[in-house]
């Protein structure tokens, strides 16, 4: 799956703006995640038709990037997350980032993963039998 | 000096610049040939005016008038981009500027019997070996500390017994500064004469500085194209630089047309009697006026107003030459980025701070923050490889830098209407 990622800068209010305008364009964040140093940070986001909503933010002008990143459904209970890591460690995947969400409709916990080499992951992802 | 004796130096400058392909070049195309065409000031002032352009195309050492075995030293200063522009001192030349210096020492009250501290950054920079000779010159013990470490500066200047104190204006009251955290009061120095250069500053920054130090702040001022420092300086007398008597000025305006005495406009200076590299109408693109006359201190001839700006972009950081265009190249060399950026110079504690401010782009952002840092990284080594100095650099979003219909705003310079 592709998330979106907007390049905002560490300055009062920057956060909400970019916020507002996503609510503008109707757009449903599904999951979010936020990087931060001291000068900006990087705001990640889930949403349906991640291309389209690309599209509307760079015609607002915001420095945005659609990068693949692996969603898998995990196990919401004690353990659960750490279980399918330490599987996906065994089998050479390193992990960049990762965040986490429940999924309302069945309560599912699911996380968002970037990974290192998506190769690796995808024969994992294979082998291991993951959703 | 007589006109007779001016023409006859400009004359002898002339001779030594026709001996460079390139300048003999340059004259002929205004028809002067041979020394003896100069037969008046304006004939003199036919002859083109020469800019760091002129250097960066000869560089480095096309415009020297003496063989290279007669070359001793070389000095260079900041280029507006890439590389830097190179002078070269013979022999003579090396002691004709320690001469210079040590007379402005001289009339401003500096004897044999002083100790005089050099904090001006020894190397390339004419400053501190500059000090240096006219210091040796004058047979003062000579302390050549060089920049930095402040520390120790403070311990050599107390240990030592420094009497006279030579560094950029901002890094005195620095010292002025770490001494008071240090818990050294000014009684324990023995500094009686402070020499400041190298970067413009104000009379309220004088009073600033001689009352936590504790002595006289004299200004001088001099470029590398020209010398170095020490083509003027004030006397204890305060009443403007005196121009020493090697050094012929001319006040231009913004057409090149020579100004009467007391007009502000370009300073233009040609030296008289330099053979490595003649110096001939160098645009030192710094404001001011001149005067004619004689001082109680026993100098006679043009004395120059303080500096009141620059002509082009240039920034002067802790004493060191900067243009936006060194910045912008440095930032293009890196790839993947556009040339949205901005500058922005502050002073903080008394130290010139530099802040470039680059827009990210579709093409250099990523979403990794170790990439991004690493992309701020190779910017930051990159600007401060070709400016050397310390910078801070910031990514910012797309569009954020205002834009503007013609010259684009490069530099927010907030040092302006600060004093310290």
């Amino acid at each position: 799956m592709m998330q979106l990622s907007i390049f905002l800068e560490n300055a009062k209010g920057r956060l909400a703006d970019a916020l507002n305008l996503l609510a503008e364009l109707d757009v449903n964040i599904r999951a979010l995640s936020l990087a931060d140093t001291k000068d900006y940070g990087v705001l990640r986001i889930m949403v349906e038709n991640p291309e389209e909503v690309a599209d509307k933010l760079r015609e607002r002008n915001c420095v945005v990037k659609l990068t693949p990143v692996w969603v898998l459904k995990v196990p919401d209970s004690p353990g659960g997350l750490a279980g399918v890591l330490n599987e996906l460690v065994d089998e050479g995947v390193i992990v960049e980032y990762m965040y986490a969400f429940v999924e309302k409709a069945n309560e599912q916990a699911q996380v968002v993963l970037r990974v290192r080499d998506s190769a690796v992951m995808q024969a994992a992802v294979d082998k291991l039998k993951l959703q | 000096m007589s006109q007779e004796e001016l023409l006859k130096g400009l004359r002898r400058t002339v001779e030594q610049a026709l001996k460079a392909p390139y300048y003999k070049k340059k004259l002929a195309e205004v028809g002067i040939h041979y020394p003896a065409d100069i037969q008046t000031l304006e004939d003199f002032q036919r002859i083109p005016l020469t800019e760091k352009e002129d250097l960066r195309q000869n560089y480095p050492f096309g415009l020297f008038a003496e063989p290279m075995e007669k070359i001793v030293r070389v000095h260079a200063s900041s280029g507006t981009t890439g590389k830097p522009t190179v002078v070269g001192y013979t022999r003579e030349d090396l002691k004709l500027w320690a001469t210079i210096v040590a007379n402005h020492l001289t009339r401003a009250g500096v004897t044999a019997n002083d100790v005089i501290h050099i904090a001006y950054g020894y190397g390339l920079f004419t400053g501190g070996m500059g000090l240096h000779g006219g210091s040796e010159e004058l047979g003062a013990l000579t302390i050549p500390v060089s920049g930095g470490n402040t520390q120790r500066q403070l311990m050599i200047m107390r240990d030592f017994g420094s009497t006279v104190l030579c560094c950029t204006p901002s890094y005195a009251l620095f010292l002025a500064e770490s001494l008071e955290e240090a818990g050294i009061s000014k009684e324990e120095l023995k500094l009686r004469v402070g020499i400041f250069g190298a970067e413009p500053w104000t009379d309220k920054m004088r009073d600033e500085i001689e009352a936590r130090l504790g002595l006289r702040a004299l200004d001088i001022y001099g470029l590398s194209e020209t010398m170095g420092p020490g083509v003027s300086m004030e006397c204890l007398k305060c009443k403007g630089l005196h121009i020493d008597e090697h050094f012929y000025p001319e006040i231009l305006d913004e057409n090149g047309n020579v100004l009467p005495e007391g007009q502000p406009g370009e300073l233009v200076l040609t030296s008289l009697g330099k053979m490595g590299f003649p110096g001939l109408r160098y645009r030192t693109k710094d404001l001011t006026s001149i005067s004619y006359g004689s001082c109680v201190c026993g100098h006679t001839g043009w004395t120059m107003r303080r500096i009141s700006g620059r002509v082009d972009d240039m920034l002067i950081i802790r004493g060191v030459n900067v243009f936006p265009s060194q910045i912008e190249e440095a930032i293009l060399s890196v790839g993947g980025i556009e040339p949205h950026y901005l500058i922005i110079v502050d002073r903080e504690n008394n130290l010139d701070t530099l802040e470039v401010l680059v827009e990210v782009n579709a093409q250099s952002f990523t979403d990794e923050i170790r990439e991004l840092e690493q992309l701020q990284e190779r910017l930051l080594s990159k600007i401060e490889d070709i400016t050397g100095i310390t910078v801070k650099v910031r990514l910012v979003e797309p569009k954020s830098i205002p834009r503007s219909e013609g010259k684009a705003k490069r530099v927010d310079d907030k040092r302006k209407g600060k004093i310290f």
